[in-house]
């Protein structure tokens, strides 16, 4: 049970980056219809942000770990990757807007590599160490909670956690209550009919991919605080995960991209835990397979046809 | 009197919430041209659709030459002798007119791909056969010029013509046109009542046209049932269609007592 | 065309053999790469079948690579001589387990065609992809096969002919089977499948021969790299390996055979031309990212193939349009 718990902690916090990153994918789906192969690869440069900048940005902070600190390197990344996401879409995407999906699709995937292969080149190929720029332990579980006080729940879960809940708030509050979250909606259901009524497709479709490539910024210090090793492959394993998420959710669904997050982060740690290491990138493979051939809506999401 | 070609009988189909089709009733005899017509959003490619197999009705028969075409593959019944058109031009756009009939062609090949590959005498006869039917059809339909384009450079008229072309290639003994004078002139849509008139004609069919036109549809068919909102309102000659107050209703919207 | 493209065939082949008996006279360094470009135009024609003819994006051709190339080195291992030393029987034996590997290749990818039935463009790429991880996944874990160590010592059986001779059999039934009344099936099943099933089209047969036609070949040129490198390692069929493939295709122009064919050639000579141009001192210092990690320019020669040139080299202009 105390085991089971355990794997729920560990799974919960893993669960919350892939929710993180699967935003993004699901938004961009969600406005254009379109994967965007290369989104895997801004968590990373959200990490490699944070790697840059921390030692500078803390020094404004007293020079060591601490709270406002890890707060600014987070705007920044986040911030940074908003411009890296929005400049992809311009230079990239946007040209290609009217043909044929499987051509941008190709191009998605040529930035991909392009990002990881010149990551690789300019930031070397070997893992980095990412500095602390919060102190991470685990927390004292009180004796008297009896079979609790065995749980390992460091800091770093709870403020990864925390934090997505957070971001989860305010892109909920951005979604629903304010003009360019409505925009999105309203282009996600019926592009053509957005566009009459005056949205600027152009700039919501900016607005999507900054706000996702954010989020995936994010997860990329998230992550690094409780993982710090970070190299230029590591939005390949993670990218790949999320979109699963996402699809699991339902592509195109923001909910769904949250809830297929975390349900992916646990199914991991449960495999991790209960079956074998080795298999789990495997069995989130399965678990794609499994779900485009049984529901490729997602859990949450509705069947789109073609008209004929 | 012989068992209509094509009876469909209390066919109703549903998306969920939506009931598109209801208990609808209709037959085509073998050699007729009957007309299916009624407002936008009436059903009448619907139940095009659940003819040819796109969608399973969710209840009701349809039944073509007395056997029952539900549950079966599109490809499947085409093979028994439905071809069709389409609302919105589905042409084979990489292809080459000529092409575009060659591959309606591909479902009376006697040799299968053991042939492509030896390429014996069998299959040049056989790729010889289907190439001067082709010339021949392209030929009836004034469209031997144009045989080696592309099919996307004819003007619209012609790509529609290519359409109906291509489905006749599959030698059907029905042939189901969906709103064949979407988008024509006044004199393109004389052209196209006598072209049907002559495909039907030469070729032995039956015709079922839904048409959005009163002019096409009443200038050529033989009996036209009425759709309005998935149901049929009305069915009979174009004398009786035109005089019918819930046909007219139905097209004008209902009004507020004149 | 009574029997020319047979006659083609067979002139082609006789021109492998006799070409292949100078094979000795050749630079090594040039013959390597001579049947790389062989090898090359076997896998990019054939994935030209499935993704640029019959329109489904497959992203895991190295995939069935792999289960070719593992299939017969495994088999000319355990087997190889089995009807005895001779040349006769050990050259013959090395043609079965060619053919095996093509054959155990086409069975995965029936496999992997029948998801396709149900999904569509980005899907299906993913869910190829995905395969492609499994295949490497399940070799990476079986012993018998070597697992993460590789698996070498395979004879090099592979010469010019065996592999120019299969390029010319692959090239000959792409095209046989595409330019009939037959293949147009396939063509029919990329332009429009809902079309293409109103016209009588099976369209599930063409879309799971296309798969299992593409990956038979694909095996095939598994089973030639396995006996000219003579030790094939899981990492060497992996995305990448696919992604190599797929550029190929598309620089060429899906729906191209002749073009695919010469990107095959010409991204098999790129890699080497850039290993040399690196050696170069006088090299700009800025160009040194390009000729180091060469996926940096194949994925920036991708990127601006696609904003400016998306048939590639000899496709048709309608790849230009948006999809209907």
């Amino acid at each position: 049970m105390i085991e089971f718990l355990q794997q729920l902690v560990n799974g919960l916090a893993q669960g919350s980056i892939y929710a993180l990153i699967a935003l993004g994918y699901t938004m961009v789906y969600g406005v254009l219809r379109f994967i965007n192969f290369a989104h895997g690869d801004v968590y990373m440069l959200g990490a490699f942000t944070g790697l840059y900048a921390a030692p500078r940005l803390l020094q404004a902070f007293g020079g060591g770990p601490s709270l406002s600190g890890a707060i600014t390197v987070l705007v920044v990344a986040m911030f940074i990757c908003a411009i890296i996401g929005i400049l992809i879409e311009r230079l990239c995407y946007r040209p290609l807007r009217e043909r044929p999906r499987l051509t941008v699709l190709i191009t998605a995937i040529g930035v991909s590599l392009f990002i990881e292969n010149a990551g690789q080149y300019a930031f070397g190929a070997e893992p980095k160490s990412f500095p602390e720029i919060i102190s991470d332990r685990a927390i004292e579980i009180p004796e008297s909670l009896g079979a609790l006080s065995t749980l390992t729940i460091t800091i770093g879960q709870l403020i990864v956690i925390g934090v997505t809940l957070l971001l989860l708030i305010g892109l909920r509050a951005t979604v629903l209550h304010t003009r360019l979250g409505m925009a999105m909606r309203a282009l996600s259901f019926n592009p053509l009919a957005a566009s009459l009524m005056g949205v600027n497709a152009d700039v919501v479709i900016s607005f999507t991919f900054a706000l996702g490539s954010a989020l995936a910024g994010a997860a990329g210090i998230l992550t690094s605080i409780q993982q710090p090793s970070i190299d230029p492959l590591m939005g390949v394993n993670a990218g790949l995960k999320a979109f699963v998420a996402a699809v699991l959710g339902g592509i195109g669904n923001i909910p769904g991209a949250a809830l297929g997050g975390v349900l992916i982060g646990l199914l991991e740690a449960l495999v991790v835990g209960y079956i074998n290491p080795t298999y789990r990138d495997a069995i989130v493979f399965a678990v794609l397979i499994l779900i485009l051939l049984l529901k490729p809506s997602g859990l949450l999401g509705k069947a789109e046809g073609e008209k004929v | 009197m012989s068992s209509p070609l094509l009876q469909l009988e209390a066919v109703t189909m549903q998306f969920g919430g939506l009931r598109c089709i209801s208990d609808f009733s209709f037959s085509v005899d073998d050699g007729q041209l009957v007309g299916l017509i009624g407002p936008n959003g009436a059903g009448k490619t619907t139940v095009f659709n659940l003819i040819t197999g796109v969608y399973r009705p969710t209840a009701g028969k349809i039944a073509f030459a007395s056997k029952s075409v539900i549950g079966h593959r599109p490809y499947r019944i085409t093979a028994r002798g439905i071809a069709r058109t389409f609302q919105n031009i589905r042409l084979f756009n990489s292809l080459s007119v000529f092409d575009n009939v060659r591959a309606a062609c591909n479902m009376h090949l006697r040799h299968g791909i053991s042939h492509a590959l030896l390429r014996g005498t069998g299959f040049d006869r056989e790729e010889r056969e289907i190439d001067s039917h082709i010339v021949e059809l392209l030929e009836i339909f004034g469209l031997t010029a144009e045989r080696d384009s592309s099919c996307r450079a004819l003007p619209y008229g012609d790509q529609r013509r290519l359409e109906i072309v291509r489905a006749l290639a599959t030698r059907p003994k029905l042939l189901l046109l969906d709103e064949p004078a979407a988008g024509m002139n006044p004199t393109e849509k004389v052209e196209l009542m006598k072209l049907i008139r002559f495909t039907q004609e030469k070729f032995g069919l039956a015709v079922l046209l839904v048409e959005h036109d009163m002019k096409v549809v009443m200038g050529i068919c033989q009996r036209i049932a009425v759709l309005d909102y998935g149901k049929k309102i009305a069915e009979g000659t174009a004398d009786e269609i035109q005089h019918d107050p819930k046909v007219i209703a139905a097209y004008l919207g209902k009004q507020t007592h004149a | 065309m009574t029997g020319r493209p047979k006659v083609l065939l067979l002139v082609t082949l006789v021109a492998c053999a006799v070409l292949s008996s100078f094979a000795d006279e050749i630079n090594p360094y040039y013959y390597d790469v001579i049947i790389g470009i062989g090898i090359n135009i076997i896998l990019a024609a054939s994935l030209n079948l499935i993704n640029g003819y019959t329109g489904q994006f497959s992203l895991g051709h190295a995939g069935f690579m792999a289960v070719g190339a593992y299939s017969s080195a495994w088999l000319s291992l355990t087997f190889g001589y089995s009807f005895g030393l001779g040349t006769f029987a050990t050259t013959t034996t090395y043609f079965l387990t060619l053919v095996a590997g093509g054959l155990m290749a086409a069975l995965v990818g029936l496999a992997v065609g029948i998801p396709s039935l149900r999904l569509r463009g980005d899907y299906l790429a993913i869910v190829t992809l995905g395969f492609n991880e499994i295949i490497k996944g399940i070799i990476q874990n079986a012993e018998p096969l070597g697992a993460q160590r590789g698996l070498g010592g395979m004879v090099q059986h592979t010469n010019f002919f065996w592999t120019f001779a299969f390029a010319a059999l692959t090239v000959y039934v792409v095209l046989s089977l595409v330019h009939s009344t037959y293949g147009s099936g396939f063509l029919a099943v990329r332009d429009d499948e809902i079309a293409a099933e109103a016209m009588g089209i099976n369209t599930t047969k063409y879309k799971v021969l296309a798969f299992v036609v593409g990956a038979f070949f694909a095996g095939v040129a598994g089973g030639l790299y396995a006996h000219f490198k003579q030790f094939i390692h899981p990492e060497g069929f992996n995305f990448l390996r696919s992604f190599d493939i797929v550029v190929m295709v598309i620089l060429g122009g899906m729906g191209s055979t002749v073009g695919v064919c010469l990107a095959a050639v010409l991204l098999t000579i790129l890699p080497e031309w850039l290993r040399v141009v690196d050696d170069y001192p006088w090299l700009p210092e800025w160009l040194r990212p390009i000729t180091e990690n060469r996926m940096i320019l194949y994925s920036l020669l991708l990127i601006i193939l696609m904003l400016t040139r998306p048939q590639g080299l000899f496709g048709a202009e309608n790849f230009r349009r948006k999809a209907a």
